[in-house]
């Protein structure tokens, strides 16, 4: 019974955020949803997910851990290292062809990937005529992302990622290091636009060349996969490459057809119609 | 759901473990076999082929929203939770949940609430104490609840905490879990 009341609870509070505060979590995937709103509940040291529903709906500090907590920012640079060695040897020798490129990186969390991109690009020569524009759904983390801050500690880890993906410098060539922290090269940034965009409920907003989505749509239940599906079908240029994550697949979507597969283990697409 | 599910959790030992059970399979098994094992991330890529070697039936990672069918084994790739949401498999990157992604928990607790007395659950050899949670949640949703022998397993800790937790768990060695399995026919 009581999981029953539970599943009730998570669709009340979902409505209600989506009423109260326009974010939209009602066609996420149930399991993992209710995972963390049971964590956020727990944060918040409320017994039950109607308390929480009621603290959101007049607590905007409230909604603001809600989303840190529901929106999953779990990211790292050059995290597998062996999808941006594929990247190199498939996708780059595209780009190459390119005169100037668009880049959508949606769902950037707090932009780790969105810098390995970059780093990568400048080592391809690509940097410079290329504008990323790295986009996610809760504006707190795009500011992290934006200032390119990170924890000095993180930085063994990254370093040998970095070489891991085939890096062609030394990483620590990428940021200044300061006390606790690092901040990234600024020249890395110069070409990024970090705005928000909510693949549940935004549209379309220009044609991409590449548009990489990683780990982003395991979150979404089989409706919400197909909308943003759509979404990249339609922003992709022809001959336009799509990168997903590891577990992710263009297979069980109505857009299969319409892609051939240039990396079947990293999970890279390329758009033929 | 009239599906069964068999989830299995496993850590230090769990590839010798699965050697001797994966064999014991054939063709007429008429469950969903989905196992978590706890690896080092980099070395997922030598584990399938390893695993295909002696098991007839089809094995390997499940794709995000893959359904869920008898006669399968599915294992968990490394680094991401795997979960059982309806009639099919769901991923998630959360945290990692007792120092564990895939967390043997997490499958298991997804599992019991979608599948009630239709999941049997099975803790391996392994060292600390993941799955013990997961179990008592199975079997709290009345499903089984099977532990490997302590003194028969490599790493007796993950059986010895999931006893703790249930306490009325069926406790068998190894090869009479195979046997367990080798009788869930048509």
């Amino acid at each position: 019974m009581a999981i029953e009341i539970e599943d009730i609870e998570v669709l009340l509070l979902t409505e209600a955020v989506y009423q109260r505060w326009g974010y939209d979590f009602r066609d996420y995937a149930p399991t993992s949803l209710k995972r963390r709103i049971r964590r956020c509940d727990e944060l918040e040291k409320l017994l039950s997910i109607s308390s929480l529903q009621e603290k959101i709906l007049r607590d905007s500090d409230c909604m603001q851990r809600f989303l840190d907590q529901v929106s999953v920012n779990v990211t790292s640079m050059f995290r597998d290292p062996g999808l941006y060695r594929a990247f190199r040897a498939t996708v780059v020798p595209l780009l190459k062809e390119q005169p100037s490129l668009r880049i959508w990186h949606a769902g950037c969390a707090s932009g780790e990937e969105v810098y390995s991109i970059a780093i990568l690009l400048h080592e391809e020569d690509l940097l410079g005529r290329t504008r990323i524009y790295a986009t996610d759904l809760d504006q707190a983390v795009l500011e992290r992302a934006k200032e390119g801050i990170y924890g000095l500690g993180l930085m063994k880890g990254y370093t040998e990622n970095y070489q891991a993906a085939g890096g062609k410098a030394a990483f620590s060539e990428y940021y200044h290091a300061g006390h606790g922290h690092v901040v990234m090269r600024k020249d890395l940034s110069k070409n990024i636009v970090w705005a928000r965009h909510n693949l549940v409920t935004d549209a379309s907003f220009n044609e991409f060349n590449l548009i990489l989505c990683r780990n982003v749509l395991i979150y979404f239940n089989a409706r919400l996969q197909e909308r943003a599906h759509r979404l990249f079908y339609q922003s992709l240029a022809e001959g336009g490459v799509l990168v997903l994550g590891r577990q992710e697949t263009m297979r069980l979507t109505p857009h299969e057809s319409h892609y051939r597969t240039l990396d079947g283990r990293e999970k890279i697409f390329q758009r033929m119609i | 759901m009239s599906l069964h599910l068999v989830v299995m959790g496993a850590s230090l030992g769990a590839l010798e473990a699965l050697r001797v059970l994966l064999p014991g399979l054939l063709e007429d098994f008429s469950s969903a076999l989905i196992i978590v094992l706890h690896r080092d991330k980099e070395e997922s890529g030598n584990l399938l082929p390893l695993l295909d070697t002696n098991c007839v039936l089809p094995i390997g990672f499940p794709v995000d929203k893959e359904p869920i069918l008898a006669g399968r084994v599915y294992i968990a790739p490394p680094n991401y939770h795997l979960l059982i949401e309806g009639d099919h498999f769901a991923y998630s990157m959360d945290e990692p949940e007792d120092n564990a992604r895939p967390s043997i928990n997490v499958l298991f607790d997804s599992a019991a609430e979608t599948y009630g007395a239709n999941v049997t659950g099975i803790v391996l050899t392994g060292m600390l104490q993941d799955g013990a949670r997961g179990l008592a949640a199975i079997h709290r949703h009345g499903g089984a609840a099977v532990v490997q022998t302590p003194h028969d397993a490599l790493a007796p800790s993950m059986p010895l905490a999931a006893l703790e937790a249930v306490p009325s768990a069926q406790v068998l060695t190894l090869v009479e879990i195979g046997k367990f399995l080798a009788k869930m026919t048509h």
